[in-house]
């Protein structure tokens, strides 16, 4: 039960710090003051306090693609391990329905954007799930080399003890792991090299273009659930890199949330120093991903 | 048994009545789908009882045919693919009655239901009989019946050739089967299934031998790649209830077929399992790559049912290779994923081509681009269609991702034991899996968001109007099993594993184990639906009472959005086609490039055929064609050279009995 309250209260009071860290991180790097760390809880709770407006042409599909985009990070964060503190839910094959159930909410999130009958709308989404396609696959192998590693099939285990052995027996392909759960991490939540979170019209945007007729409360769920989907994807690589457990749950807590805002500073690093790729490019370097898990595998299967 | 027969009975009558000409359209209507009615509720029983009986009845009736006997075997795995066939048999017929009655169609529905109720009598035929030659028979009538469904609107030209092409593949694939039933009663001495036991003691190459012929033949009725060219063509031809029939159960007769006809032979060497694999994943990733390509509604969900077969296929392949190999848990899993898999896509395509009749029913055309805003003008039938899509993307909670999740795990299973080479292609497969689950999402938001989102396309959608309740109750039927499926997986479970008896024993005492058993997905389907909810309320508290203001969607500032702005369904698959897709697939387009400042009118069209019809098949039969019409000079088609032809084949006769 605390395992479950504690789980929830990171998730869901942690989770907003993060595009703060980000957003810190990228001002640092420009030289600006930007704006403060807990400027995601501000915005989330205006917005929730806010008005909504909705286009005459939507249906409920519209009003779907937020609750679903809210809904399947809670869900998904029930099944993964925050640092040494277990998943509260954990069952032989749940890696398998935490893969899909994020394809939950891309179906939604696609919907809800064609049903707005803008053609930027459609751009975003016609996009959103012709590379989430390209970056399944990855997330698969990753799981696989660690599921062998483990020999489980439940995430809580993947990520558990075992992978403190693993790092000694297994260095190479874990650390090709990591890098591509990390790539994972960026495209999955419309990072720099793959999408610009902060601009909207561009036509090379993905993910801030199909949420453009969004507003009000439903905008703000969209907020904090894509903050709790970059929180969720991140604390499988925060896991990676610190598999230890140092016995108590407040120094394990304390450790993790510092590997998050570490996670969260990296972002801001990458954001900062790289420019976005042309969006022909954006294909070949998922693919190139793909085969980097694959080559993890590999090195394991010889 | 006899609740089959009695399903026989009501069959027989409603072909029969349906086509009484004194009686007007509506007696025929009435008739012909009540008789389906009737018979699938019995049937369905029947089958049921059959599923939880757990043994086989058998009837026997000799016949004056030699080698033929009325012999019927109702056992397990009959029994689990009799199930969908009178679900959607039943489903379809109420569905029908409204579908078949609107828009002029009334002049062919005596003779459709006529149809309709004897493909539904010949499938049940097929799946329970225990004789080479009824099997056969049962084959044959199910493909003529179900081409005449096809040419029901016989007045289109290009359903009768959709119509000739079904004939001429079907007839093809069972002249397969002839030669495996021959040869077969060749080594058993007989057609009774029951003397195919002796098959058992084959050498492997004879073996071999016989499972390419069943492979073959088979597979050109499934659909599996590169024999499903009929299959693109013909289903969204015929009417949408049939289609339903025929995608979501006459494939999978089949399948039936394949795997009844296995069981009788010897144990198999992986190979077999290995190049069911190879042909499932290809298919797989072919059908649901051409599933993106076309913007006929119908087409669409005709490939992604290639799609389905395929990683049917490729379960039941890896089945039999982990067999083989001796992994039995994998084993277990792989079966009873395909099984599953059958099962729920039985279910989710056929409410899908329903919801897709239901589409031109209310728009007037199968052309995505046609459709449009559909959601708010038909809601009912949206919503079903939302499900049918959640369904076949194997998303939870529905039915979809039980199957698959079984797929998954078996494949995991040997890849994270397995060491080496052995591990390699299940692991490569897994990739691939997730590619095509992938896809599938692509395929259905570009149907729904095409179809049913945005702004009217056309002014025959804007002008659509909901179904009736016969059309959405159908769907809503099939949308609450699959919900059912989704939420109650076990149920699933026991299901396959009554259908996994016969097939692998092993593999049946294994699933009946409770460690195996998906418990948690149901329960994390119920806590997804809850949390749904939850959100949706929290959403709803923070919208107010009031009314949410509505305004045109926003178009950066341009005062005059029109449809004809807003994405196509060639320009949703354009990045995926450009990105991912071989470049054997790509459409054929017809260039509407405009030049200078003031470009005068153009056009731009857009068409992806299937390359292995166009490549492969109409070269190699339009060659065929060509060496054939060498031998038109020997019909002259004058009586004295006949006459010729007749006098030396008797003198040959009569040397040839003189020799002996």
């Amino acid at each position: 039960m605390l395992q479950l309250f504690l789980h929830l209260l990171l998730l869901l009071g942690l989770s907003p710090l993060l595009p703060g860290v980000i957003g810190k991180t990228k001002a640092l790097f420009a030289g600006r003051t930007g704006p403060p760390f807990l400027q995601s809880y501000y915005d989330i709770w205006k917005l929730f306090g806010k008005g909504l407006v909705i286009s005459r042409t939507t249906t409920w599909v519209f009003r779907a693609g937020p609750v679903l985009g809210l809904v399947v990070p809670v869900l998904a964060a029930l099944m993964v391990p925050f640092g040494s503190i277990g998943a509260p839910i954990s069952f032989a094959g749940d890696l398998i329905f935490f893969v899909y159930l994020f394809g939950l909410s891309r179906f939604f999130t696609a919907s809800a954007a064609l049903d707005t009958g803008s053609s930027f709308e459609g751009m975003g989404a016609a996009r959103e799930v012709t590379f989430a396609c390209l970056a399944e696959p990855t997330v698969f192998f990753s799981f696989i080399v660690l599921a062998r590693l483990s020999g489980s099939l439940s995430l809580d285990v993947m990520f558990g003890q075992a992978l403190n052995t693993a790092w000694q027996s297994a260095g190479p392909s874990l650390i090709l792991v990591v890098a591509c759960l990390f790539v994972v991490v960026l495209v999955e939540n419309c990072r720099i090299p793959f999408d610009d979170p902060n601009t909207h019209l561009e036509l090379t945007m993905i993910h801030e273009v199909m949420v453009l007729d969004h507003s009000g409360p439903d905008f703000g769920m969209i907020l904090y659930g894509a903050a709790m989907k970059l929180f969720v994807l991140g604390a499988l690589v925060v896991r990676l890199v610190f598999p230890g457990s140092t016995g108590n749950v407040w120094f394990d807590t304390l450790l993790f949330s510092g590997g998050m805002l570490l996670l969260a500073v990296v972002i801001g690093v990458v954001e900062s120093t790289m420019a976005r790729l042309r969006l022909l490019r954006v294909p070949q370097l998922l693919v190139g991903t793909l085969l980097l898990s694959f080559f993890s595998l590999i090195l394991l299967l010889r | 048994m006899n609740l089959l027969f009695g399903a026989f009975l009501f069959f027989g009558l409603g072909a029969l009545l349906a086509v009484m000409p004194w009686r007007g359209a509506k007696a025929a209507t009435f008739f012909g789908s009540g008789g389906a009615i009737l018979g699938c509720l019995l049937g369905l029983v029947g089958a049921g009882q059959g599923l939880a009986a757990g043994v086989a009845e058998t009837f026997f009736l000799p016949l004056s045919m030699p080698g033929g006997a009325f012999s019927l075997r109702l056992d397990g795995l009959s029994a689990f693919f009799l199930l969908p066939l009178f679900i959607v048999g039943l489903v379809g017929a109420l569905y029908g009655t409204e579908y078949m009655g609107s828009g002029g169609k009334t002049r062919w529905s005596g003779l459709h239901w006529t149809w309709y109720n004897l493909l539904i009598l010949s499938m049940t035929l097929v799946v329970t009989a225990a004789n080479g030659l009824l099997f056969l028979f049962a084959w044959e009538c199910m493909s003529l019946t179900s081409f005449f469904l096809v040419i029901t609107e016989h007045n289109l030209a290009e359903a009768v050739e959709a119509g000739w092409t079904y004939l001429l593949a079907t007839h093809l694939g069972a002249a397969f089967l002839f030669a495996f039933f021959l040869s077969a009663s060749a080594f058993s001495g007989s057609l009774e299934f029951a003397s195919f036991q002796v098959l058992g003691q084959l050498s492997t190459p004879v073996a071999s031998g016989l499972f390419l012929l069943l492979l073959v033949g088979f597979g050109s009725k499934a659909g599996i790649f590169p024999f499903h060219v009929w299959l693109p063509d013909a289903h969204p031809a015929a009417p949408s209830h049939v289609s339903a029939l025929m995608s979501g159960v006459m494939v999978k007769t089949a399948i039936y077929g394949l795997l009844r006809l296995f069981s009788f032979l010897p144990a198999a060497p992986p190979w077999w399992g290995g190049l069911l694999m190879a042909i499932g994943i290809v298919g797989a990733l072919f059908g649901i790559a051409m599933a993106a390509l076309q913007r006929d509604v119908k087409r669409s969900l005709a490939y992604s049912t290639v799609e389905n077969i395929g990683i049917i296929l490729l379960a039941l392949g890896f089945w039999m290779q982990c067999r083989a190999t001796g992994h039995y848990f994998a084993a277990a899993l792989a079966l009873a994923g395909g099984l599953i898999h059958l099962l729920n896509h039985s279910l989710f395509k056929s409410l899908l081509f329903m919801g897709a009749g239901s589409l031109m029913h209310g728009s007037g055309s199968r052309d995505l681009n046609r459709m449009g805003g559909l959601m708010r003008r038909m809601p009912i039938t949206g919503v079903l269609i939302v499900c049918g899509g959640l369904a076949i993307s194997a998303l939870p909670p529905f039915n979809g991702l039980i199957g698959e999740w079984f797929i998954y795990r078996a494949l995991l299973e040997s890849g994270t034991v397995l060491s080496g080479l052995a591990a390699f292609f299940p692991l490569v497969l897994i990739g691939l899996l997730a590619l095509v689950g992938g896809m599938v999402i692509i395929v259905m938001t570009r149907i729904i968001g095409i179809a049913l989102a945005g702004e009217p396309r056309s002014s025959a959608a804007a002008r659509a109007h909901e179904a009736g309740w016969r059309m959405w109750g159908a769907m809503a039927a099939l949308a609450l099993l699959c919900l059912a499926g989704g939420l109650m997986p076990v149920l699933l479970l026991q299901v396959a594993g009554r259908a996994a008896t016969l097939l692998d024993p092993a593999a049946a005492t294994l699933l009946a184990d409770n460690a195996m058993s998906p418990w948690w997905l149901g329960i994390m389907a119920v806590f997804l639906l809850g949390c749904i909810l939850a959100a949706y309320g929290f959403s709803r508290w923070r919208q107010g009472c009031g009314i949410v203001p509505s305004s045109a969607t926003w178009g950066c500032g341009f005062a005059f959005p029109s449809s004809r702005m807003s994405y196509s369904a060639e320009s949703y698959t354009e990045l995926p086609q450009s990105a991912m897709f071989c470049s054997c697939l790509n459409p054929s387009t017809e260039d509407g490039r405009t030049i200078g400042f003031f470009p005068e009118a153009k056009s731009f069209s857009f068409e992806a055929p299937d390359p292995v019809l166009e490549r492969l098949f109409k070269p190699f039969f339009r060659r065929a064609a060509r060496v054939c019409s060498g031998f038109r000079g020997l019909q002259a088609g004058q009586l004295h050279v006949y006459l010729l032809y007749i006098f030396s084949v008797t003198i040959l006769l009569l040397f040839w009995v003189g020799q002996r």
